[in-house]
């Protein structure tokens, strides 16, 4: 094994790992968020739940890219091509 | 382990190949197409007991595009209901055995996404004109037009990569976990992965609507704008 596909390895778990702090946090903020305004106006729960839900998929969005360019490091390494 | 990003050939068609995904994708929309014939091939102002029960999913398609995008859902029902249905089927059409989602595989979501992208433009056009469609791309002011215009393809492709990674990272975590540790173990996991289905086919659909209202309400001049209602905010 290269030290290309090792480093390719190590890259991929970084991204992913690190990559699913940042949107973690994010998520929590929203969600807590919600449920205070929830708390605070139950009649608009459905509305506020909708947004949220579109909300997380944005944020959620972060860690998909992470776990995207995790799978293409992975499974379709354009580097690995150009070194025999 | 199979890579994600490639799909099975099953057979050739002249020089065509087939992939899994195509013929799943087929067959949702036969089942989609024949399953709307049949049940609007008899429509009665009475309804039957089926005829309600579809009645009310279609109001509830048009009560999420009237709350979403703040118009009349008559032109856009079809679109987004379309869009809805065939992502929900799609992602649930795991439960069968031996199939595999065709949302799982990168290029029906990249079809999927185009069809958001020319939808944009068309709608944007018919419901304002081309100039109107041109100017909501100095919206806020004409410094905006690089950024607004980049805007259109990155949230294209955001929207492709993330129904592609919601969807391909069920299957694929599915994938893991049965081949390390067993047979039932991984029903958790598809119950959770239903749920993200059709969490994801909703979001998709909303998606799609915020982008169209954006065009149609930019385009038109508005005279009460409320804060709660403008589009722009999501990237």
């Amino acid at each position: 094994m290269n030290w290309l596909a090792l480093a390719s390895i190590v890259s991929a778990a970084m991204a992913v790992s690190f990559g699913a702090i940042g949107p973690a946090l994010g998520e929590g903020r929203a969600v807590a968020a919600a449920m205070d305004a929830i708390a605070r106006q139950p009649e608009s729960a459905s509305t506020i739940s909708r947004t949220l839900f579109v909300g997380l998929a944005m944020i959620e969005t972060m860690a998909i890219y992470c776990l995207v360019i995790a799978l293409l490091l992975l499974f379709a390494n354009p580097l690995l091509k150009l070194t025999p | 382990m199979n890579s994600p990003l490639t799909s099975v050939t099953l057979f050739h068609v002249g020089p065509v190949p087939i992939t899994l995904p195509v013929v799943v994708t087929w067959a949702i929309m036969a089942l989609l197409v024949g399953g709307g014939h049949l049940l609007t091939r008899r429509l009665s102002l009475v309804p039957s007991r089926t005829q309600a029960a579809f009645e009310l999913i279609v109001d509830t398609v048009d009560g999420q595009i009237r709350d979403t995008m703040r118009v009349e859902p008559g032109p856009y029902r079809a679109f987004i209901g379309t869009l809805f249905a065939f992502i929900f089927v799609a992602n649930w059409s795991s439960l069968v055995p031996g199939v595999e989602p065709p949302t799982a595989h990168l290029e029906t979501d990249a079809a999927l996404a185009l069809l958001v992208f020319v939808a944009v433009i068309w709608f944007g056009i018919r419901a304002v004109g081309i100039r109107g469609y041109l100017a909501t791309f100095a919206f806020p002011s004409p410094i905006m037009i690089p950024l607004n215009f980049l805007e259109s393809l990155t949230r294209t492709f955001s929207l492709l990569v993330r129904l592609f990674g919601n969807v391909m990272s069920g299957v694929f975590v599915i994938g893991i976990v049965l081949s390390l540790a067993g047979l039932l173990v991984p029903i958790p996991l598809m119950a959770l992965d239903l749920l993200t289905g059709a969490v994801q086919a909703y979001i998709f659909a909303i998606l799609a609507m915020v982008f169209i209202a954006g065009v149609v309400s930019e385009g038109r001049p508005e005279p009460s704008p409320s804060p709660a209602a403008n589009p722009r905010t999501l990237p």
